[in-house]
Parts: C-alpha cells; sequence; structure tokens
C-alpha cells in the first residue's frame, strides 16, 4: 500500500493551496508529511511523491538533498536537533551537544540501539536569546537547554513520555516565557 | 518636550504598536485582535481608499524594509504592474539571518496582525492571492498562523468580497525545510515552486515575473505588520519617529550574555546603548565586541564610539557596518574572535547553495580551509594574505548576496580585531582562553 492511499483528503487539501497546473508545489509538504510519520524519506516514497507531482524521483531526490530537515537515513523516535550558531555557541551549544552525543553514544547518522534517539547538529533556529535550543522531530523548541533541563528532558523521553509534556514540566518552565518585556507602560529597571 | 522626531523609548511620546500584544494572553486569538480593534485598519482601506493611496501613504510614511535590505516598502509595491493578471503577495517568514528572531513573535502572538497587513498589502498591488513563506522550524508559530487563518475565513476576513468592497483574498501558509537561501526572494520562490532553492538571475525582477512567472512582491513580516499602523494612524504619525532617512518603529533583537536578552520595539535612531544597557538589562560579562544587526553585519568594538551610534540605515553604512535584521549579539571578552568568526564561516559554508562559483568555491571551500588552518595553530602570514585576496574575489561577484553576507562579518573581524588573527599565527592558539559557557 502506498503511503498517500489513506490521505486522499489531506492531499486534496495541500494540492488547494497552489494553482491547478502547479502541483509540484506540493513537494515540500508532501515530503515533510513522509518524514513526519516515517522518521526518514526512502526511494519508494520519494517514486510515490514524484507520481503525485508530477516529476520525476531523481528530482525529488534533488529537493530533499537540498534542505536539512529531510532524512534519507532511519532516524530514531526522538530526533533531536542541536542549534549550533554563535548565539547558541555562546550559550554552550558546543558542550551540550557533545554532552549529548558521548550520553546517547551515537554521531550524526546513527541510532541508538533502542530505536530512541539519533542527532543532528543544525544551524540557526531564530532562538537566539534562550540559547542553547533543540528541536526534537517536528515539534516547538525545548529553550534554554540547561544541564539540568536536559538530564529531565533525557530522562523524560527515557521513559517514553509525550514529548509536549515532557517539555512543559522541564525545571524552571514557567520562568522561560518570552524573554522579551512589555513595552507597553514598562519601565526600563 | 522637543519637537524633534522621536529616536529613543524613553520619549513619552513613543508608543510600540508592532509588539503592543506580543505577549498577552490569548493575544493570538481573533476575539482578543477583535477586541482591540483588529480588522478595523482593512475596512477602512478597502472600502475608503484607492490601491494608489494606499501605496502613497506607505511611501510617504518613509518605510523601509524590515528584512534586512532596507528597500522602501511602498517603492516596492509601486513596481507591480496594472495588467489585470494573478500577482501574489508573498510574505517572507524565513527569518534564518543568525541573530534574527522578531518575527517569529509577531506570528506566534499576533499572527493576526500580519494577515491584515497582508490584506491591505494585498489590495494595494492587486494580489488575491497571498502566500507566507515560513521556515520549517518555526512550528509553533505555523500553527498558530493556521488557527489565525481558518478563523479569519469562518469569520469572513478572508476569502471573497472582503467587508463587501468586491476585493477578494486567499491566504495560504507554505512551510521550508531548513536552507537559509530561501530568505532571498527568489530562491523563496523557487522553494515554493517546490524546486531547489537557488535563486534566479535578475532582472527579470519579481515584479515583472515573479511566483509562476506572475508579478510578485515579496515582504518581511515586520513590514507588513508595519502597514496596518500606518495605514491606521497615517504616514506623518510613522515619519516623526526615527531619523532623516529611516522611520518608524523597529524590532530590535539582542542575544549572547546579556541579562534580558529578547526582542525590544524601538525607534529607529535609538541607541544601541539604551537597547543594550536600558531594555536588555546590559551585558552579564565583559564584553569585547558586538554584531549590530545580524550575523552577515561586520561585528563592532564595543566601545563607547560605537555604543553611541543611532540605530538606522545610515549611521551603521557610515562605521562600516549595516543595520540589516537588526540583531544585536554581545560577543565576550573570554571568547576568541576567529572562533567566533570560524562559527559564521562554518554556517554560510553549510548554507551555500552550490549555485555559483565565488560561493561554492570561496565560501564554502576556500574560506572554511583557512580557517581550520587558523584554528589548527597551522596559519602564516601568507594565509593571511590568502584570506584577505580571497574577500576581495568573492565579493561583489557571487550570484546573490549570500556570499557578501560571509565576507562582512570577516571584514569587520580583521578592521576591528586583526591582533587575534595575528596571534593565532603567532602562537597558534587563541588570544584568549575561553572557558566552559554551558549552564
Amino acid at each position: 500500500m502506498g503511503f498517500f492511499d489513506d490521505k486522499q483528503e489531506w492531499l486534496a487539501e495541500v494540492f488547494a493551496q497552489y494553482p491547478e497546473d502547479r502541483r509540484r508545489s506540493a513537494l515540500m509538504p508532501l515530503l515533510r508529511r513522509v518524514q513526519q510519520e516515517e522518521g526518514y524519506v526512502d526511494f519508494e516514497r520519494m517514486k510515490e511523491i514524484a507520481a503525485l507531482v508530477g516529476t520525476t524521483a531523481t528530482e525529488v531526490a534533488g529537493v530533499m538533498s537540498f534542505y536539512s530537515y529531510y532524512q534519507g537515513l532511519p532516524t530514531g523516535k526522538y530526533h533531536i536537533q542541536v542549534c549550533r550558531t554563535l548565539s547558541c555557541k555562546l550559550a554552550g551549544s558546543d558542550e551540550l551537544w557533545h554532552t549529548l552525543s558521548e550520553r546517547l553514544g551515537i554521531l550524526p547518522g546513527e541510532v541508538t540501539a533502542d530505536g530512541r534517539f539519533s542527532l543532528q547538529a543544525v544551524e540557526c533556529l531564530g532562538s537566539c536569546h534562550t540559547g542553547p535550543v533543540i528541536q526534537i522531530n517536528d515539534e516547538h523548541y525545548v529553550e534554554r537547554v540547561t544541564k539540568a533541563r536536559l538530564e529531565a528532558l533525557l530522562e523524560g523521553l527515557m521513559q517514553d513520555k509525550p514529548l509536549e509534556e515532557v517539555r512543559r514540566s522541564l525545571p524552571d518552565e514557567d520562568k522561560m516565557g518570552k524573554a522579551t518585556i512589555e513595552l507597553e507602560g514598562g519601565e526600563p529597571s | 518636550m522637543s519637537e524633534g522626531p522621536i529616536t529613543s523609548g524613553h520619549d513619552p511620546r513613543f508608543t510600540p504598536t508592532l509588539f503592543a500584544h506580543v505577549g498577552k494572553p490569548n493575544s493570538w486569538t481573533l476575539d482578543y485582535y477583535l477586541s482591540h480593534g483588529g480588522y478595523q485598519v482593512a475596512e477602512a482601506v478597502l472600502k475608503g481608499k484607492q490601491p494608489d493611496e494606499v501605496v502613497e501613504e506607505v511611501k510617504k510614511s518613509g518605510l523601509r524594509g524590515r528584512g534586512g535590505a532596507g528597500f522602501p516598502t511602498g517603492v516596492k509595491w509601486s513596481f507591480m504592474p496594472k495588467d489585470g493578471q494573478q500577482h501574489y503577495l508573498i510574505a517572507n517568514a524565513d527569518e534564518s539571518e543568525p541573530a534574527s528572531f522578531k518575527d517569529r513573535y509577531i506570528m506566534e502572538d499576533d499572527p493576526h496582525q500580519l494577515i491584515e497587513g497582508m490584506i491591505i498589502g494585498g489590495y494595494a498591488i492587486a494580489a488575491t492571492k497571498g502566500y507566507i513563506y515560513i521556515r520549517g522550524e518555526y512550528r509553533k508559530a505555523y500553527d498558530r498562523l493556521v488557527g489565525a487563518i481558518k478563523e479569519a475565513y469562518e469569520r469572513g476576513y478572508l476569502g471573497k468580497n472582503l467587508f463587501g468592497s468586491g476585493f477578494d483574498f486567499d491566504l495560504y501558509v507554505h512551510r521550508g525545510a531548513g536552507a537559509y537561501i530561501c530568505g532571498e526572494e527568489t530562491a523563496l520562490m523557487n522553494s515554493l515552486e517546490g524546486l531547489r532553492a537557488n535563486p534566479r538571475m535578475k532582472p527579470p525582477f519579481p515584479a515583472q515575473s515573479g511566483l509562476y512567472g506572475k508579478p510578485t512582491t515579496i515582504n518581511n513580516i515586520e513590514s507588513l505588520a508595519s502597514v496596518v499602523h500606518i495605514m491606521q494612524r497615517g504616514a506623518d504619525w510613522f515619519a516623526q519617529m526615527g531619523t532623516e532617512r529611516s522611520k518608524g518603529t523597529k524590532l530590535f533583537q539582542v542575544s549572547g550574555p546579556a541579562r534580558r536578552p529578547g526582542v525590544y520595539e524601538l525607534p529607529m535612531g535609538t541607541p544601541f546603548r539604551e537597547l543594550i544597557y536600558d531594555w536588555a538589562g546590559g551585558p552579564t560579562e565583559p564584553i569585547k565586541a558586538f554584531i549590530p544587526g545580524g550575523s552577515s553585519t561586520p561585528l563592532l568594538p564595543f566601545t563607547d564610539e560605537y555604543l553611541d551610534l543611532p540605530m538606522d540605515y545610515e549611521s551603521l553604512v557610515a562605521a562600516n557596518s549595516s543595520l540589516g535584521t537588526g540583531g544585536v549579539v554581545l560577543i565576550p571578552e573570554s571568547v576568541c574572535i576567529v572562533d567566533a568568526m570560524w562559527n559564521l564561516i562554518r554556517f554560510y559554508a553549510h548554507e551555500s547553495c552550490g549555485k555559483c562559483t565565488p560561493c561554492r568555491e570561496g565560501v564554502s571551500g576556500w574560506l572554511p580551509q583557512l580557517f581550520e588552518k587558523f584554528e589548527s595553530g597551522k596559519a602564516t602570514r601568507e594565509d593571511l594574505k590568502t584570506m584577505e585576496d580571497l574577500l576581495d574575489q568573492i565579493e561583489g561577484r557571487s550570484f546573490c548576496p549570500l556570499a557578501d553576507a560571509a565576507v562582512w562579518p570577516i571584514r569587520g573581524a580583521l578592521r576591528h580585531f586583526r591582533d587575534e588573527f595575528l596571534h593565532h599565527i603567532e602562537h597558534g592558539t587563541c588570544a584568549v582562553k575561553s572557558g566552559p559557557r554551558w549552564r
């Protein structure tokens, strides 16, 4: 059975976002859906997507390899993406990366033996004021990943608790909020 | 109080508009937006103004594109033809320039503000279809946008015959998947068309032949949000804030070791010192340099001379740098400038799209190799000369601005912190000893 066979309604919604003769525009949303559900996009899926949007699997592979989100090899249940760009570096992302890699015993491209974790270093996630930042799969960011928060995060994930629940229950989560201050009526201290 | 322009957040005449609702409970919902006057500006514009009048008002306000290049928004709109073809308005929410995270909060906490700005923009350029191209990683902002668009359709703020004016506007969200180059408008359009995001040759410019070959305008999120307030309060209100050629308020961002890093809406022309000390609470450790406007803007020494610079386009150009997206990064004394630049060069090397030779060979090939020599203590004076030659070979010679964006921070580092590069050559190590930074 094809991946999209039981997703006809969803497909129709995606294609409706673009002009009728521009089905190719749906290539990225289709790739994302496979990545979300299967953790990577294999060649069979590329062929399926190619047929749906009216191009070749080679073209799909070309697009896929251009972007950092799509993976050609299987990833863990929790694909941990660590931002390594300057502001996160200044907040300790190098040490965070080495700690994670050692703790999990994996390098990029590898998956832990239990299938739980894989690792990827990514470029600026646009959360420079709350570094170091990581993103797991396609979910909301985990911000200000201090040593204590990393411990709590890994512990929660090892118990297979829902990701959002783990994220919200990290120590000091209530203090995260926005690092912005409200200017309306607010006085700088 | 003086009658002069407002150039400080301390001026009592200044009130934030773009960020007025960020951080408030349920600020992203349509009910909240409507209870704060939401969509009244779009209604008044669509019922009471001609498209040309909108373009003129935005021109008169002096609004310049907030995505980094600072091109006047109204002028950009006026390039759109009057030809009866399908036109497109694209909101550029790629926000991939390191040190930039402002547009994210407009989308997360005030998505209807963006939608209203896009309705007005679409009306001004006769675009009945709009796309928001959002970087793939912004999941929360995506969720909020999709929710807001759904609400807007349900209550008639998007779709056919808006406010009984006869103007139709459909709006869609397209997610990227991790590529800095997608912030470049022609690469963005290729990405939206399902292609590799290589930039396109200009001309033709997007206003002539853009998305799907149709006339297209691409605007930054903050620019589109600003339009709502310009149309509500008038061009003169916007133009009284800022400096002679940099008008209005802007979202400035602070990251690095500051007490309150974050996003701050301030009038253009506010000094860096006020942003960094009064709003962001000042540094938490000794600082030697700062990046003034995002990773591609040449860094400046953290001295009185530069801290007193007004944050406007012209002052930064005069200081051999750029206002960019307004993303300030504080670089501590204890961090080696060569290390910091190596981090950014690695970023640009990773993000180079490979289309043109100066960028593919220079930015992703030669520059990282030279930096590796510096890092491993093997660099010689000859290598420094090679690096400077290389910067000359790359700058201004690439297909799109990405390669320039990689060159400029190194230029700033060599201009102000050359001694740290020389230290690597003479001693094989960093001039400063960097300790652990992770807490």
